[in-house]
């Protein structure tokens, strides 16, 4: 199981970082998605993985799922929510004004 | 326990809110009540200096939750001091932009607030997970002001912006869940402690993460060669808003001083001086590189710009001393670089309107209106970033290279630090004269009633004038900033004021 996470958690990576770094605004906004889908992923994972046992310590439990990571991945979500809607934003405007969707602002004026 | 020190946090928040409720009555009442609420900030900063001078720690924790299991903020002296410079430079900023770069959007007091609210805490929290929510707000803050009025230009270098900065979260968090991963805490004072004994198997770990958080701050303070973001975003961008960031990149510059500093310090083992090693060349190359852009540059606001990433270099070649003499001179030079770039945006703004389609390009005009006061500012500007004696920029590039001497790189710092000084008065020299000596002979232009003209110059000269009671204060102020390098330089103070006192440890 972790190594399948990890695997996934690498792939979004690699594919985010790719996207990242194309020319034009819609995959690279499709990129940092990616990279924060990855991240948040990572996070989550970071409290390792545990199955069927209660979040809060109690008299007898023996373990316990760590609940930090999921608050923690429920902040980076929310957050990554709002920047991405932001860049989109940004980006529509960005074509607007510029009359196309290179992100250097097209080819050389 | 005092509320004291979440008040810089709360108040610009709740100024922020009150404004956006105030929208229908108009922008002179919200004029006012922002800079009421600026006023405020500057009262509240005042005391928390004071409450704190005496090195003791004002620990607030959220919710009452006791560290490491809540959020606590911690106000010492660095904190205190940072907050203060802030509301200066935002008090003098916000004056320059009731002029009506204001108007030219519709939630400029807003986002002005929620960037003072961002900056706040993120000096004031203790949490490295709280340093990224509040990254994320003063960056968001920063978008909109950034893109305050449109224009082609800024929107492009505003989308730059954007990316680079949620490339720079993103990092932020891999580097904080896998500090969490391996040492299962993020309060800093917990982590400090817990750092100390990680197993030799997860050492790599915790170094990549360490290093990668210096990534993520080097990218804020834009430092070479994370730096190509800024010149365009900054020149391109309203003069309030230019000058307002000219603490955003000393954000970065403040967490690469508290992480190295409490976290990565001289008492973490293994991973001591992690970030201190790669933090003098860099600085080095970035003060280098910064400088010989300034000469390069072809325009008022681009040179500006590019003074803020040398600065940045000189900053943090103090930081990297590690000695308490050195962060004692960036401590000190801080404060002087954030005021003296801030009035130079502004300045520059005041040119470049007076100069019409010449805008701010180094290209001979007409004789400019109002020239022997732009021209008088012009001087004392640049004999404040040139690092001139008698102002402040002198006293903190000689603090510097005191705290070199007992350096083992002291060449190197000596000779760079002394060419790029050269480097910047041949470049100031040089434009001042373009912009103000070689005009073509004609009629000047209309000059601005008096009236008019005081209100402009007034933020810039009270900026100019801060960098000047930095001078005739200087005993003080230094003194401060040496207490405040001292207090960092012992980590196991903060750690015992969060956590408690460690059982069984002495302190």
């Amino acid at each position: 199981m972790e190594a399948l996470l990890a695997l996934i958690i690498g792939v979004l990576t690699a594919c985010g970082v790719y996207l990242a770094l194309r020319g034009r605004t819609f995959p690279v906004v499709l990129g940092l998605t990616l990279l924060s889908y990855a991240v948040n992923l990572f996070l989550f994972v970071m409290g390792r993985l545990t199955i069927g046992r209660p979040p809060v310590i109690t008299a007898n439990a023996s373990d316990y799922a760590d609940p930090l990571p999921q608050a923690l991945v429920l902040t980076a979500i929310v957050i990554s929510f709002a920047m991405t809607a932001f860049v989109i934003m940004l980006a529509l405007k960005a074509r607007a004004e510029l009359g196309n969707d290179h992100v250097d602002g097209g080819p050389a004026e | 326990m005092s509320h004291l020190a979440i008040a810089p946090i709360l108040l610009p928040l709740l100024a922020g809110v009150i404004l956006l409720l105030l929208r229908p009555l108009g922008l002179g009442v919200r004029r006012g009540v922002s800079l009421a609420a600026v006023l405020a900030l500057l009262v509240v900063a005042l005391t928390l200096l004071n409450a704190v001078r005496d090195g003791q720690y004002l620990v607030y924790a959220l919710g009452n939750w006791p560290a490491p299991f809540g959020i606590v903020l911690v106000a010492d002296r660095l904190a205190a001091w940072m907050v203060l410079i802030t509301a200066l430079l935002a008090l003098c900023v916000l004056l320059y932009a009731n002029r009506g770069a204001d108007s030219a959007g519709r939630h400029f007091h807003v986002l002005f607030q929620l960037q003072l609210f961002g900056l706040n805490g993120a000096f004031l929290t203790g949490d490295l997970f709280n340093l990224f929510v509040f990254f994320e707000i003063l960056l968001l803050a920063s978008y909109g002001l950034l893109l305050h009025g449109g224009g082609r230009l800024r929107t492009r270098a505003g989308l730059h912006f954007v990316v680079i900065n949620l490339a720079g979260s993103t990092l932020f968090l891999f580097a904080v869940g896998t500090l969490y991963g391996v040492l299962g805490t993020l309060n800093m004072a917990d982590l400090a402690q817990k750092i100390t004994h990680v197993a030799p198997e997860h050492l790599g770990l915790v170094h990549a993460s360490g290093l990668l958080l210096f990534g993520v701050f080097a990218l804020k303070a834009a430092v070479l060669p994370l730096h190509l973001w800024l010149p365009a975003a900054y020149a391109n961008t309203s003069a309030p808003v230019a000058a307002l960031f000219a603490i955003m990149t000393k954000v970065g510059a403040y967490s690469i001083l508290r992480v190295d500093t409490l976290i990565f310090g001289a008492q973490a083992g293994a991973s001591a001086r992690l970030i201190g090693e790669w933090l003098l060349p860099l600085a080095l190359i970035t003060l280098t590189v910064g400088m010989l852009c300034v000469v390069a540059s072809t325009a008022l606001r681009q040179q500006v710009s590019y003074l803020v990433v040398a600065s940045v270099g000189s900053l943090l070649i103090a930081f990297s001393l590690g000695s308490s003499a050195g962060i004692a001179a960036g401590l000190y030079y801080l404060p002087h670089t954030t005021f003296a770039t801030a009035a130079f945006f502004l300045l520059a703004d005041s040119i470049t309107v007076r100069r019409g389609e010449y805008m701010d390009r180094f290209e001979p005009k007409a004789v400019l209106p109002d020239r022997q006061l732009l021209g008088g500012l012009f001087f004392v500007a640049a004999v404040l970033v040139a690092g001139l004696p008698p102002l402040s920029g002198f006293l903190g590039k000689f603090l510097t290279l005191r705290a070199t001497l007992e350096h083992p790189a002291m060449p190197w710092i000596m000779s760079v630090i002394l060419v790029t000084s050269l480097l910047g008065m041949i470049a100031m020299a040089r434009s001042g004269s373009i912009l103000f000596y070689r005009s073509q002979p004609a009629a000047a232009g209309q000059r601005a009633p008096l009236m008019e003209l005081s209100r402009e110059l007034l933020p810039m000269t009270g900026l100019l004038l801060l960098c000047l009671g930095l001078v005739i204060w200087a005993g003080p102020a230094h003194e401060f900033a040496h207490a405040a390098a001292g207090q960092l330089l012992q980590p196991q103070n903060y750690i015992q004021a969060v956590l408690g006192p460690v059982p069984g440890g002495t302190p």
